[in-house]
């Protein structure tokens, strides 16, 4: 059953795939903005500039191009990068750890803060303590990363300059990594100083990426609560004598965690696509900051990459936070 | 009386949502140890307010104006928050309306049993397992063992209430309420329902106060029975007695409005509307 199921999702997946790389190949080449007008030498004859665009393929027609493209992506060749020249694949992987690290710290910090907030609301219920922190959320809610990301630019790299304000990593401290999991191999290696150090660098792109996450959190979780809290079995569960914080983290939290499950789900994608605004401004070296660049220079086989990659990791959220509903309610799991 | 568990005194309370309508009118009602006591009414009539008033959980808009619920010598209603909680669950404990909701849908029935047993019992959780097996088998559910391991949504509706009454019964309290434990339930399931709470009290020796709008549920299962409309009492007596011999005239029509199934084809007669007039003349309604 569930090994059917996720084979077709995986069929699903391959012809999501199939789709957005035909429409983001179709409109960078309808698109205004030549790739070897960027690349080419002033004074270049006219024979030159027609060899470099029979060199990247692009003297091809449209079909043509996308047909070349996608049997070379098939065996695993992404092209090389037109204004980085070099491959493609090599590029992406380098990079995608750094925005991996970002998202899935910040997807925690989200949680735990969104998490926490609903669950002293819900605690808070019918004290002016509730609609103060609803209003809050409520005007927070409104908030986009990029706004976030400039005002802690503001608050804890000008005001008090706590953290650094852009990179990954201090270079002076560079150990040879292994992997470009900074964070994790720092971490495995036991290498404190070197983890503080990645960790200071990312304090305020994950904020920037999980502040608004956890403003959504907090109202969809603490309204899930709610709900769950004035269900019969609390009420029994309370009598039972059960504290009120039990009540919430034991009785209502487990059936309010489905429904906000699958909208963490599709918030968790923006915050990967806000990842591209958020590491640039920090100049944080993820595939979000160098989409801007590949996008700014034309790099056509670049952007087809990363826009694979994107659709890859959006793709895998679905998937694993449906796996994770199943997982959770036990009405799924046992059919 | 030497044996009162319950004794509620001129208990009345009015609606804030409805603009300060009463809901109970100086209501007077007694339970002895062991005894069941049918709590019967229309919609509205204020029977799940009584119970509610009993249990501590009256919802914010309902506001008790005067009387006292004295449990076993102490006034409920005049206790602080803590003592309560001491004896909500312990001494008193509810069999709940809708088995569908009333058990969480993502904890195992074997820790929900277990929970009571915990926390009031002091049991260890090794112990309150046992002892919830064991409590399984005495509301006979075949397989208890794998009732513990199952989910509520994996039973059905008449197992699930047999797990709602083994968790009422399981602290052994002295106080059972019972508020409209069969209304969910298919009318076969029903029957068994009645007939296991019934032995469940005998076999503890627990005062139960059912609460129902069934007359018929009344004479299977109660010893005594309340009548109340307009959230005042209009009959209270001894099963028998009110059945075969009321007194009101509310209360005979409410019998006749039964069906009858000796004369199937003698068709069901409402309560003529007359009888609702000077009732509502007699306690005051508009």
């Amino acid at each position: 059953m569930i090994a059917i199921s996720i084979l077709n999702r995986l069929v699903m997946a391959a012809v999501t795939l199939f789709g957005v790389a035909l429409i983001v190949f179709v409109l960078l080449r309808v698109v205004p903005g030549d790739p070897i007008a960027m690349m080419i030498a002033p004074g270049a004859s006219p024979a030159d500039i027609l060899a470099l665009r029979a060199k990247y393929g692009l003297d091809l027609s449209l079909p043509a191009q996308f047909g070349v493209w996608l049997q070379a992506v098939l065996i695993g060749d992404f092209g090389t990068s037109i204004s980085l020249r070099r491959d493609v694949l090599e590029l992406l992987l380098g990079r995608l750890p750094a925005t991996l690290e970002l998202a899935f710290a910040a997807l925690i910090v989200a949680i735990l803060i969104g998490g926490t907030v609903a669950v002293i609301g819900t605690l808070s219920r019918r004290t002016p303590l509730e609609p103060a922190i609803d209003a809050t959320n409520g005007v927070l809610l409104a908030v986009p990363d990029f706004v976030w990301a400039l005002a802690l630019v503001l608050l804890l790299g000008v005001f008090f300059p706590i953290f650094p304000l852009s990179g990954r990593i201090d270079p002076t401290l560079s150990i040879d990594f292994v992997t470009p999991f900074y964070l994790a191999e720092s971490l495995v290696r036991l290498r404190l100083d070197v983890f503080l150090d990645v960790a200071a660098h990312m304090v305020m792109p994950v904020l920037a990426l999980a502040l608004p996450l956890a403003t959504v959190i907090t109202r969809i979780l603490k309204e899930a609560l709610l709900e769950a809290m004035v269900q019969d079995y609390v009420l029994l569960a309370r009598l039972k004598g059960m504290s009120e914080i039990r009540l919430v983290l034991q009785e209502a939290l487990r059936n309010a965690i489905g429904p906000a499950l699958s909208l963490t789900g599709v918030q968790f994608t923006f915050l990967v696509g806000g990842t591209v605004i958020v590491e640039r401004i920090f100049s944080y070296p993820g595939i979000g900051n160098m989409a801007i660049d590949a996008v700014i220079n034309r790099d056509l086989p670049l952007i087809q990459g990363l826009v694979l990659v994107f659709g890859a990791i959006f793709i895998v959220i679905n998937l694993v936070v449906d796996l994770l509903a199943a997982a959770l309610n036990p009405r799924l799991r046992h059919g | 009386m030497t044996d009162a568990l319950l004794n509620v005194t001129g208990l009345s309370a009015v609606s804030d949502r409805e603009g300060g309508l009463p809901v109970l009118r100086d209501v007077n009602l007694s339970l002895r140890k062991g005894e069941v006591r049918g709590l019967v009414g229309e919609s509205g009539a204020g029977k799940s307010t009584i119970a509610k008033a009993i249990l501590g959980i009256l919802p914010r808009t309902v506001r008790v104006t005067g009387g006292w619920i004295n449990f076993k010598g102490r006034d409920l209603l005049g206790m602080k928050p803590p003592e309560l909680r001491n004896i909500m669950g312990s001494e008193i404990s509810l069999i709940p309306q809708d088995p569908q909701t009333a058990l969480n849908p993502g904890r195992r029935i074997g820790v929900q049993l277990a929970d009571g047993l915990r926390l009031k019992r002091g049991l260890s959780a090794k112990a309150a397992e046992a002892r919830a097996l064991q409590l399984l088998a005495d509301v006979q559910i075949r397989d208890p063992d794998r009732a513990m391991a199952s989910f509520p949504h994996q039973l059905s509706g008449g197992m699930r209430q047999r797990v709602l009454i083994a968790a009422a019964f399981a602290v052994e309290p002295e106080l059972v309420v019972a508020d409209e434990p069969t209304t969910a339930l298919d009318v076969t399931v029903q029957k068994e329902i009645l007939r296991l709470i019934r032995h469940m009290q005998e076999v503890q020796g627990t005062g139960v106060l059912f609460v129902t709008h069934d007359l018929g549920i009344v004479a299977q299962i109660c010893d005594s029975v309340t009548l109340l409309y307009g959230g005042k009492v209009i009959e209270d007596g001894p099963v028998r007695s009110v059945l075969e011999n009321p007194q009101h005239a509310y209360t005979r029509a409410l019998i006749a409005a039964g069906p009858r199934y000796d004369r199937p084809d003698a068709g069901l007669e409402p309560v003529p509307e007359e009888v609702f007039r000077a009732l509502r003349q007699e306690i005051g309604i508009r």
